[in-house]
């Protein structure tokens, strides 16, 4: 091979690689991104059954339910609406009563929301971001 | 006083910062010697400054002055000694200070030990290391000052955050930022050979073993965050994919890509453009990693206050040095000559597969990584981009690297013979398909693909050994003579073997515990057992138990195996910090071996059980012990005698150096 030729197989290595990594990535990006919703939002944007989302907002008030063995229940709220999840496993250590919290899962075919994992703050300064946001733009929110 | 003491030694250090950037580099455009020797002092100077700066904010933590903002946002007077002095880099400002600190250090370090590079060479090095710095204490100085009084000063501060009350804080940052900091020397050398527009072999040779110990460093400091998540945060998770995560996986694979290509450039000089364009975009990828946790666009245990002045002055630094740098780059490059010419089979052409690989990689990464906060800027929708993505994207693309890591120490510089190479692999290839057929047998849970992911990992250890057998000649020559020939190989020959092996290592314990790990969660009273991978796990009971500054309630719990025998206790609890009024969960884990049992606790049901969460881990160690061979083999690398001693120069460059440098 002379020298040209060489490089151009070298290039052309190169540019069927990058091509394969291009379609990888954007596949995956059509395939595994999962969007984020406010109880509110799945009026105006109704969410299929089946379809993953994270689904965040405050933990409603009395609405949390232990089962006798490792279920719980309770209702995610925006102030306005809410959304029954059900969630099996430990819950984080900060998962309380009218605390922010994003769960992560999709509906079932009774609406009611199958949580796989559930992510509360870090510490009692620190809200979701997602769920800060949107509790402010919604206008519940307090700063303190 | 003493707090003010540190103000004004940072505000020194930072006009320093600018006397190191401007002058040097001045001077190497004049040629005047005099204002190139400046840069040395000047480093070490300011690196005298910052360790005073960064001692009185230590010492404001230990003796728990409250009057000092940062000190009584973070610490307690009940908090242990230890976890008084980590908690200096436990939050915003203090962390900012050790990124500094370790900055002016490494500048440091290559005024002393960089005696014998060309003047200019050294003085403009030592300028962008100035530059560098004088960005970063301009930040700290005007957006994060840590020095902030408080008046009048609170009794008792409001405590460190329990998560970072753990020996992990004392590790991971420090080493963390050794390693993201590190790069910045192969980033000043890279600028400076593109103001200068000379470089040639012995450039490699001197960034070589920087960029070498600085992803030393990076290794051991993304191993000890993952360990410490893992048994920290109770999920038994061990990477989350997390973009703060990705922030420093982002430069290790740059590092790593930047590692093996100098090496094409030091043997062969050949890469030369490209190794330096991999010196810029690797550092660009660590001050990148710094904006995205400390910005506070993401949201993470490591986004400690937001603050949106710091992110725009965080992404004014990212703009104008990764801006800056290319832009020279763009208008500099073609001035370097460039490289020699090699077969696509050989050596070479091993390492420039090893580079397309990992930086293409670290491309799906980066886009992962950034895909969430680009469409929320332009279109306003929240996303997230998990672990699905990455493995879809970054798994596909590292798997072809990892099968062909043990043919390149095999194949010779310039012409290699591929099936010679190969022939030499025969034996692990072997021995690691029968460890795959083993597995698939003999383990009930092991898929095909698991099977065939444990034996990539067996083949990529002896694939590393294989090298070192070949070149000692063992088996093919009396045992004597081999043992002569392996003490006598370089010491960078032993560096690669183990951080390849290492590779493998990890990757079986990511396998293992991947495809094979069991979970039960289950609801327990005391006394009730419960059954997981021939273990039997009894809880035994629940006592109260006070700590220095938290109580808790430890779950204690009997280990035995199935057939009876006993495996020992362990301890799970559930601890409270009343000063943040904060819980956490202590996960109890018990290592068997090269496996890990770990239990951890939930909350109690209305009946009165104990919801518990056990898994068992099978070859999880592995992940961590295979990132500190391949820390070992950084190491050992270091060692070696062809960087220890000098760079020795082509008599021609030294003499042009020489002149280049009095004129």
């Amino acid at each position: 091979m002379t020298r040209k030729q060489k490089r151009l197989a070298i290039i052309g290595g190169a540019v069927g690689f990058l091509a394969v990594a291009t379609g990888l990535t954007l596949y995956a990006l059509r395939q595994q991104t999962s969007y984020f919703y406010m109880p509110g939002d799945l009026e105006e944007r109704p969410v299929a059954a089946g379809q993953r989302i994270r689904l965040g907002g405050l933990v409603e008030k009395g609405s949390i339910l232990r089962g006798d063995d490792t279920h719980v229940r309770f209702a995610v709220t925006d102030g306005a609406t809410s959304v029954m999840v059900t969630y099996s496993g430990i819950l984080p250590d900060l998962f309380r009563e009218e605390q922010g919290v994003v769960t992560e899962g999709s509906f079932n075919a009774d609406h009611v929301f199958v949580a796989d994992s559930v992510l509360a703050k870090h510490d009692e300064n620190y809200m979701p971001k997602e769920v800060a946001n949107s509790l402010k733009e919604k206008g519940v929110w307090q700063e303190n | 006083m003493n707090i003010e003491l540190g103000h004004f030694a940072l505000v020194l250090a930072f006009a320093l910062a600018v006397v190191q950037t401007c002058v040097p580099i001045i001077g190497g455009r004049m040629r005047s010697e005099l204002l190139m020797r400046v840069g040395e002092p000047a480093a070490i100077t300011g690196f005298a400054l910052i360790a005073l700066s960064f001692a009185t904010l230590v010492l404001a933590y230990v003796q728990s002055d409250f009057s000092v903002l940062n000190v009584w946002e973070n610490s307690h007077a009940a908090k242990p000694l230890l976890f008084k002095i980590t908690g200096t880099w436990g939050n915003h400002e203090g962390s900012m200070l050790l990124w500094v600190l370790i900055l002016s250090f490494f500048g440091a370090l290559v005024a002393v030990f960089g005696r014998n590079l060309p003047l200019s060479l050294r003085a403009n090095v030592l300028g962008v290391q100035g530059a560098i710095g004088c960005a970063f204490l301009l930040f700290i100085l005007v957006t994060s000052n840590p020095f902030t009084r408080l008046s009048p000063a609170p009794m008792q501060g409001k405590d460190l955050n329990p998560i970072l009350q753990d020996i992990g804080l004392a590790v991971h940052p420090p080493l963390l930022y050794l390693g993201y900091v590190g790069f910045s020397i192969a980033f000043s050398f890279a600028i400076a050979a593109l103001i200068e527009g000379r470089i040639d072999a012995a450039w490699a040779r001197w960034v070589r073993p920087w960029t070498l110990a600085a992803w030393m460093f990076l290794t051991g400091g993304i191993a000890m965050g993952s360990y410490w998540a893992y048994y920290e945060l109770g999920w038994g998770g061990f990477w989350f994919w997390d973009p703060v995560e990705n922030a420093s996986l982002l430069p290790w694979l740059g590092g790593t890509a930047l590692l093996h290509s100098a090496l094409v450039m030091e043997k062969r000089s050949a890469l030369k453009i490209w190794t330096v364009l991999l010196a810029i975009l690797t550092f660009s990828l660590s001050l990148l990693g710094t904006f995205l946790v400390r910005s506070g666009v993401l949201t993470s245990v490591h986004a400690f206050a937001t603050d949106p002045a710091r992110g725009v002055f965080i992404l004014a630094i990212l703009v104008l040095f990764i801006g800056g740098s290319l832009a020279l780059f763009a208008w500099r490059a073609a001035s370097l000559s460039a490289g020699g010419l090699f077969q696509p089979i050989s050596r070479e052409g091993a390492l420039v597969l090893n580079n397309l690989l990992l930086t293409t990689a670290t491309a799906t990464v980066l886009i992962g990584t950034l895909y969430p906060l680009l469409i929320e800027a332009v279109i306003g929708d929240k996303i997230s981009v998990g672990p699905p993505f990455f493995n879809l994207t970054f798994g596909p693309l590292m798997l072809p690297l990892l099968v062909i890591v043990p043919f390149g120490p095999l194949l010779a510089w310039k012409r290699a013979d591929l099936w010679a190479a190969a022939q030499r692999l025969f034996a692990a290839f072997g021995a690691a398909l029968l460890v795959a057929l083993l597995s698939y047998a003999l383990v009930d849970q092991a898929s095909v693909l698991a099977a065939l992911g444990i034996g990539l990992g067996v083949w990529l250890v002896l694939g590393a050994l294989t090298d070192l057998v070949f070149k000692s000649g063992l088996g093919k020559v009396p045992a004597a003579v081999a043992w002569r020939r392996l003490a006598g190989l370089p010491r960078s020959v032993f560096g690669t073997a183990l951080a390849h092996s290492g590779l493998g290592l990890t990757m079986i314990g990511i396998v293992s515990v991947t495809a094979l790990q069991a979970e039960r969660i289950v609801a327990m009273q005391p006394g009730d057992t419960v059954e997981i991978r021939g273990h039997v796990l009894r809880f035994d009971s629940l006592r109260p138990f006070t700590g220095p500054n938290y109580t808790e309630d430890q779950a204690l719990f009997v280990l035995t195996r199935t057939t009876g025998a006993e495996r020992g206790t362990i301890v799970s609890s559930k601890r409270l910090y009343p000063a943040r009024q904060m819980p956490t969960t202590e996960a109890g884990i018990k290592t068997l071996g090269l496996s890990q049992l770990y239990v951890s606790l939930g909350d109690k049901t209305p009946s009165g059980s104990l919801v518990v969460r056990i898994w068992w881990k099978p070859l999880v160690t592995l992940i961590w012990l295979g990132a500190l061979v391949m820390m070992a083999g950084g190491a050992v690398s270091l060692l070696d005698r062809r960087l220890r001693v000098g760079a020795p120069m082509p008599r021609k460059a030294m003499a042009a150096a020489a002149r280049g440098g009095n004129a």
